[in-house]
């Protein structure tokens, strides 16, 4: 099991928009909630009212500030600040998998959701080495290795209504920030939005090839500089006698639209 | 990577114990009963003793016996393999040796190619983490196979050849530090290709997902200062190759003298693989700010 | 080895049961998942109008709050010293026995004596309709140190404000512009409006010190300094009328731009019927405005020197005072850069304008083919309102929507039902005391000038907060934070029993919160005696405010408990549709606690207080569920509009059904009723909406209004401050009265009282997404993403400070000081400092481990804040709070920075509490199903 596949059927996933995530946590909560109940071991926490709480978690939120570099025409860029959700990437090379000793970890050949099989993982560990992004993290109580299923207890669901069968992280996010859908197919909605808005993958240099997809923020505060907008606030009066006088040929102007 | 005892105590025990079977395979020392009882005595208690105290670190060892079954992609899977098929071959060569006073070659040589692979098996399990770049080089293995060999022929009486090899692993040893410490900035992971937010400027962490500390950031995040990994490697270099070969070259041989030897030299091992593990940096910690 | 098989349909529970949330006050619908009669999972209920399927963070924790170790348990009777948290349970007779032996004497003798304030509950049509029949004037909730400033401004200035009372038009807007928002407010929908804007495209300009959260997807940061947002926004309004770039057709028909104002009074001229004046465009002459065919011009002067609005609107506006160069400095951001604002906004306005083909008739009587969009959205809470210039800086703002033509406009800014409603049909305040007898009427309200203050005969104040005083004469949502100091101190007057409900006095919800815990334990001199003789406190939680009371009445958790989130109190309407929801016992509580509503309707009862019995003197209502089915407000209208009528086939108005709440649970929790297509914008002079207004039960006629950019009532104070009338303010307010009773906006600045030469940097706080107030912390999951709260510095004062991240700092404000540690932020004003609010918590609190981060790291501002602002050398107080509402001035806190050496704790800390609930477990492996 813990080779590969050669190639998936799909290649399910998440795309990611780093242009419209405000840093709520609510794919962090909703996900805690849907896989402390459903598939596998409940994710434990530990010291949970005490001084050193800390449990497992299969998305995490971070955050960043990026200074851009200074130009001439922006001499002091003001920094920006970017929340950044991350969870299991589904790599298409997912070293995580081929690490395995006992074959728990694996990627679906149907789907390419890279899973753990719980009841033959031995909890060595060795897959949260292999993989660069964090996905995985060992319950402290069950001594199994944890990670996003991309709710695959969710996304076949006949239990569950067809609007539902998305991972909870999806259908949680209040800002729309969070795609799911299958990026080995060019015509699918995420693999589209990928396209328009420059999709990316994270740390490729670590030869993953990530399934989940980041889009980029867009470029911020670019407003053109008051030159450029000058002639719309073409000034009319300089002053409240100047201003009333326009006022009188304006309205004169104006389309009396109907007035009776 | 934090640096857990029981990592520690496996890789530097079971390292010698199969760098020492590895020569009684080959013949070396040319032992037969009690003598040669003992001699397997000492390899078996490192490389056993090694073997279960890296359990200690599972989840579920009740289920180890499945970390057989991935060989054909886990270097874990198969160093589990080696290691239990060295230990078998070499029990029945050293049964020969002790019991039947016979030696049969062959199969020694097999069990300490064996031997040889298991320590292999291991240092590849490092080696080919991409996500440490501290590891994944072929200084790994080198390194692995070159230290064994050394506390084997220490522990085997080979005093010319553990000279040898002392220098030679002392060498690599400083070449992986060196090389070592460079490998994070070389492999072109940082913070900008983690986030994929260089093209806007430079990143820096901002808060945490959590305020707390979660399984990741024990596991993989250990900050040594610089100071205080030098002072470290200095008192590893001296202990486990300077010292001994110091012993063996200039001292006259004494028994108590090679203990000291021995001594000094797992120690010193065992500072270099506490070493091995607390300075090595993994890319997840970019995530978290931190390397 | 083959893969393994999975179950891909597993059974996701036994039943749903639809509520609405309570993790914060947004009230999102949500879906329970039931397992075993457990709770299982929680998500967003894709048919409710306020969050449609979505779910934030502390929702979907909501599970984790239903089962937190710091649920209270019975009810409570203090036996140790207060403060001390040494109880001992006892029934809920005993329990009512005690709240009656201390409230059934002030009924009979003076109801004044009892001060009942609840805090961030959402039933406050309910607990104010129990503090009225029991005759207090002393009633309010939480708003006066949360909000009122943006209420009150958007309902003096066009009937109806942010959050419940409108909203951006997602759909349409092509340039949102977000002024300081909390980001706990309305929060679902503005994420998903967010997600909206984001999703096509359009523009995002963030107004904030910090750039966090919304502001982090702001296209546009404008990172201003703090307090100055009036000032920024009437520089815009500047630049706008010099370029013309004003909605004129818009100002003519639908504001007072046009109305005359009386050159000697400065009130509006008006005609015989009370209707103001403008003069018509065709005839020249003064008609009342509301006239079918009437031109109203903006431009004309009436004969005797009466001008319009507009035009003292121009010489106030166009003066070089408010030019962007003159303000660039004190806001923080270059003129070039206020200019462009200003222009993107008139580009936007007006050239990307559109028309929406809705036909629809005005007030005039005159048909319109379609609807002129103005796509420029905004939105804006607390970060504009908690100064003390925080009224008119919302009323700036909202000027500067309405010269550009944008509120009602489709792109602009939507009222939600029951808004638009002008402020002359709110009540008026109420306060006439008689022992035994009901409030002469509804507390709170909006006066119209000095005849509508809460005065006593001899002026003094009716009222213990001295809401609706010359202090403060428009203060709409009581002055909570202003309660227990008056109390204390006696002035107005000495109360006999403090009654509160879900404010956490003690700890995050007061200001000076270590003045605050002595002035709850100290105890008169001469008698013994505390200060304030009676406590009575209700929570849900083992909170800070716990251990300061003398008896408790144990809440239930959201879940098990019965509430109506109604149309005559904070409603969850959206623009498109009027609605309103219930909460429903999903579950039964497993301790001897009860809903607080229901708890008033048995004490009610018991003390026979009207409304509360029948005429045979037996209880009215056996709880809140029956008190929500049956209680009639007025004929026809209760709190539910949903499913009314004996068959459950009315809504709006109807009699009481009793099956109303299994109607409204089989529909998910929730009812709406959508807006007509064509009634959708303009409303406030939609014949169309008003007609289907009155239907529902929103109006009892149609009352179109024009938008107030000046705002008369503010002139009648200021007149009486001038030395006229009957009623006038004492002497020493008279100035600040007329400065500040301004009809319209100016900006002033409040640095120089809070000491801003020796204490130059802001110290702000905003409350993370994830956590609501004190809620968050004692949720397992939830305290894992805030466990404790550093302060941010901005990266000038790091180094300035020689500070790195994780160093600690003492912070001084002229108040006091605390020692903190820090951390370095880039993307923040460079004189501003912040932390996130209500993450530290008092040791023994919550159920809480002693030495848990949040006590040992986490830390509050409160410290720094005092309920008055420092002395000024002129023998008086002045409270830290607007002059015009009271609103508390969070955020006016001048504080400056030094390093310290890291103590062992955050500085100050206070000794434990004893916890009345013991601790929670070590570990949580929770899950429900098998």
């Amino acid at each position: 099991m813990t080779q590969l596949p050669t190639s998936t059927q799909k290649k399910l996933g998440l795309v990611i928009d780093l242009d419209t995530c405000v840093g709520c946590h609510a794919c962090v909560i909703s996900c805690k909630g849907w896989n402390t109940e459903n598939y596998g071991a409940p994710l434990s926490d530990q010291d949970a009212y005490g001084a050193n709480p800390s449990g497992t978690f299969l998305n995490r939120v971070h955050s960043y500030e990026v200074t851009p570099l200074a130009t001439s025409a922006k001499p002091h860029p003001a920094a920006q600040t970017i929340h950044f959700p991350k969870s299991c990437l589904h790599c298409e090379d997912a070293p995580c998998v081929t690490v395995c000793p006992t074959g728990a970890s694996y990627k679906r050949e149907e789907d390419g959701i890279v899973l753990v099989n719980e009841k033959d993982c031995i909890g060595c560990g060795l897959c949260a080495w292999a993989c660069p992004y964090g996905a995985r993290e060992l319950d402290q109580d069950e001594g199994v290795m944890k990670k996003c299923t991309l709710c695959v207890d969710r996304i076949y669901n006949e239990n569950l209504p067809e609007v539902d069968r998305t991972p909870s992280c999806v259908r949680t996010c209040p800002a729309g920030a969070r795609h799911f859908g299958d990026l080995g197919d060019p015509d699918s909605d995420v693999s589209q939005l990928v396209a328009e808005r420059g999709g990316m993958d994270l740390m490729p240099e670590q030869g993953t090839k990530p399934v989940n997809k980041y889009l980029p923020p867009r470029p911020k505060d670019d407003l053109p500089e008051f030159d450029v907008l000058a002639p719309y606030l073409e000034p009319v009066a300089e002053n409240s006698g100047g201003f009333i006088g326009w006022l009188d040929k304006a309205l004169d102007k104006l389309p009396s639209k109907g007035a009776n | 990577m934090h640096p857990a005892p029981s990592v520690i105590i496996f890789t530097t025990l079971s390292g010698l114990g199969f760098g020492l079977l590895f020569f009684l395979g080959l013949g070396m020392p040319d032992v037969t009963g009690w003598t040669a009882f003992w001699f397997f005595v000492i390899g078996y208690v490192l490389a056993v003793g090694g073997l279960i105290s890296s359990t200690f670190h599972l989840g579920h060892p009740e289920r180890a016996i499945k970390a057989f079954s991935q060989w054909r992609s886990s270097w874990l899977s198969r160093e589990g393999i080696c290691a239990v098929a060295a230990l078998l071959v070499m029990a029945l060569f050293g049964a020969g040796l002790v019991f039947f006073n016979s030696t049969w070659q062959p199969l020694g040589y097999l069990g300490a190619l064996l031997s040889l692979a298991t320590v292999f098996t291991t240092s590849m399990i490092y080696a080919q983490m991409k996500t440490i770049p501290r590891w994944n080089m072929p200084w790994t293995p080198a390194k692995f196979l070159t230290l064994s060999l050394a506390g084997g022929a220490l522990l085997a009486g080979q005093v010319t050849l553990a000279v040898i090899l002392l220098v030679i692993s002392g060498g690599i040893t400083a070449a992986t530090w060196a090389i070592g410490d460079g490998a994070f900035a070389r492999s072109g992971t940082d913070m900008e290709t983690a986030t994929g937010l260089g093209r806007i400027g430079k990143v820096k962490a901002f808060e945490p997902p959590h305020t707390g500390t979660n399984y990741l950031l024990r596991e993989f995040v250990h900050v040594v200062g610089r100071k205080h990994s030098q002072k470290l490697r200095i008192i590893a270099g001296t202990l486990a190759f300077v010292i001994p070969v110091f012993i063996l070259l200039v001292l006259p041989f004494s028994h108590v003298l090679a203990l000291v030897a021995i001594l000094s030299h797992i120690a010193g091992v065992a500072c270099a693989r506490w070493l091995f593990f607390a300075e090595a940096e993994h890319v997840v910690g970019l995530y978290y700010g931190k390397r | 080895m083959a893969q393994p098989t999975l179950d891909l349909s597993p059974k996701v529970s036994d039943e749903i049961r639809k509520t609405t949330c309570y993790m914060c006050a947004c009230r999102c619908g949500i879906n329970v998942h039931m397992k075993d009669g457990k709770v299982a999972y929680i998500e967003g209920n894709r048919d409710h109008p306020v969050n449609q399927g979505v779910l934030c963070a502390k929702g979907s924790a909501g599970i984790m709050q239903v089962n937190a170790p710091s649920r209270l348990k019975a009810p409570l009777k203090r036996v140790g010293p207060r403060g001390s948290g040494e109880f001992e349970e006892i029934s809920w007779d005993e329990a009512y026995g005690i709240a009656e032996g201390w409230l059934r004497p002030i009924r009979e003798e003076d109801p004044s004596k009892l001060a009942f304030f609840t805090g961030r509950d959402q039933s406050q049509s309910f607990t104010s309709f129990w503090a009225q029949n029991f005759g207090t004037p002393n009633y309010a909730a939480h708003g006066g140190f949360c909000s009122v400033n943006m209420a009150a401004a958007g309902i003096y200035t066009m009937g109806g404000a942010f959050w419940e009372f409108g909203q951006p038009d997602w759909d349409h807007t092509k340039l949102f512009m977000l002024f300081g928002v909390a980001e706990d407010h309305d929060s679902n929908p503005i994420k998903m409006g967010l997600g909206k804007i984001k999703a096509r495209g359009a523009k995002v300009i963030g107004v904030n010190p910090i750039r966090s959260g919304y502001n982090a997807v702001a296209d546009e940061w404008v990172g201003i300094t703090p307090g100055t947002d009036g000032l920024f926004i009437l520089a815009m309004v500047h630049c706008l009328m010099k370029a013309g770039k004003i909605d004129l057709d818009y100002l003519a028909r639908w504001t007072n731009a046009p109305v005359l104002v009386d050159k000697d009074t400065g009130l509006l001229l008006r005609d015989k019927d009370g209707k103001e004046l403008v003069i018509d465009r065709k005839t020249g002459k003064p008609t009342a405005f509301d006239k079918p065919g009437v031109q109203p011009d903006l431009s004309a002067t009436h004969k005797d020197g009466h001008k319009p609005v507009l035009h003292l609107m121009a010489e106030r506006y166009m003066s070089d005072e408010y030019a962007p160069e003159a303000v660039a400095e004190r806001c923080g951001i270059v003129a070039s850069r206020i200019r462009a604002i200003a222009a993107e906004l008139a580009r936007v306005a007006f050239e990307e304008s559109f028309e929406l083909p809705i036909e629809w008739t005005d007030f005039r009587g005159e048909t319109h083919t379609s609807m002129t969009a103005r796509p420029v959205a905004m939105h804006s809470m607390r970060g504009i309102s908690a100064h003390a210039n925080g009224f008119q800086t919302c009323r700036a703002l909202h000027v500067l929507q309405i010269i550009l033509g944008s509120v009602e406009a489709p792109g602009g800014f939507r009222f939600k039902p029951p808004y638009p409603k002008p402020s002359k049909i709110h009540p008026k305040p109420h306060c006439k005391v008689t022992p035994g007898q009901p409030l002469d009427g509804p507390h709170l309200g909006f006066v119209h000038g000095p005849e509508d203050l809460a005065l006593k005969e001899d002026g003094t104040p009716a009222r213990i907060d001295k809401a609706f005083t010359w202090e403060n004469p428009m203060s709409a949502h009581g002055l909570m934070h202003m309660v227990i100091s008056n109390a204390y101190a006696g002035d107005p007057y000495k109360i006999d029993t403090l009654f509160m409900y879900m404010a956490n006095m003690s700890w995050n919800s007061s200001m000076n919160t270590g003045g605050v815990m002595k002035m709850l334990t100290d105890k008169d001199e001469e008698t013994g005696e505390y200060v304030i003789p009676h406590i009575i406190y209700s929570d849900a939680y083992s909170s800070e405010m716990v251990a300061y009371a003398d008896l408790i009445l144990p809440d239930t958790t959201y879940l098990e408990r019965h509430d109506c989130i109604s149309l005559l109190d904070r409603p969850i309407c959206e623009a498109d549709g009027a609605a309103d929801a219930i909460r429903w016992p999903v579950i039964e509580p497993d301790r001897n606690v009860k809903g607080f509503q229901s708890a008033l309707c048995d004490l009610g009862a018991r003390l026979g207080l009207p409304g509360f019995v029948n005429e045979d003197g037996s209880q009215k209502y056996a709880d809140y569920g029956d008190y929500i089915v049956n209680h009639v407000r007025k004929p026809g209208i209760g709190p539910l509009a949903g499913w009314r009528g004996e068959n459950g086939d009315q809504h709006g108005r109807g009699d009481p059904n009793p099956d109303q709440l299994n109607q409204y649970i089989e529909n998910g929790g929730f009812f709406v009723k959508h807006v007509p297509e064509g009634a959708s914008y303009m409303k406030p002079w939609n014949t169309a909406y008003q007609g289907w207004a009155v239907e529902m039960g929103l109006y009892d006629a149609p009352q179109p209004y024009l938008f107030s950019l000046y705002v008369e009532p503010m002139q009648k104070f200021r007149r009486a401050a001038q030395g006229h009338g009957d009623i006038q303010p004492p002497e020493h307010l008279r100035a600040r009265v007329e400065e500040n009773m301004d009809p319209l906006p100016f900006w002033s600045d409040p640095a120089p009282a809070n000491q801003v030469d020796d204490y130059p940097i802001t110290a702000l706080t905003q409350r993370p997404m994830a956590m609501y107030h004190s809620w968050g912390t004692q949720n397992a999951w939830l305290r894992q993403l805030h466990g404790h709260n550093p302060l941010y510095l901005p990266t000038n004062l790091m180094q300035a400070n020689d500070l790195k991240d994780g160093d600690w700092a003492k912070v001084t404000s002229p108040h006091g000081s605390i020692t903190v540690p820090v951390m370095e932020m880039a993307a923040l004003n460079e004189n501003t400092v912040w932390t996130w609010n209500a993450i530290g918590k008092r040791k023994g609190a919550w159920a809480l481990d002693k030495d848990a981060p949040e006590a040992t790291k986490g830390f509050l501002l409160n410290h720094l804040i005092h309920e008055l602002l420092p002395p000024k050398g002129d023998g008086l107080r002045w409270t830290n709070s607007d002059p015009i509402t009271g609103q508390a001035a969070w955020f006016d806190l001048k504080v400056r920075i030094e390093k310290a050496t890291a103590p062992a704790e955050s500085q100050p800390a206070f000794p434990p509490i004893k916890s009345p609930v013991g601790q929670g477990p070590k570990d949580l492996a929770w899950k429900v199903g098998k």
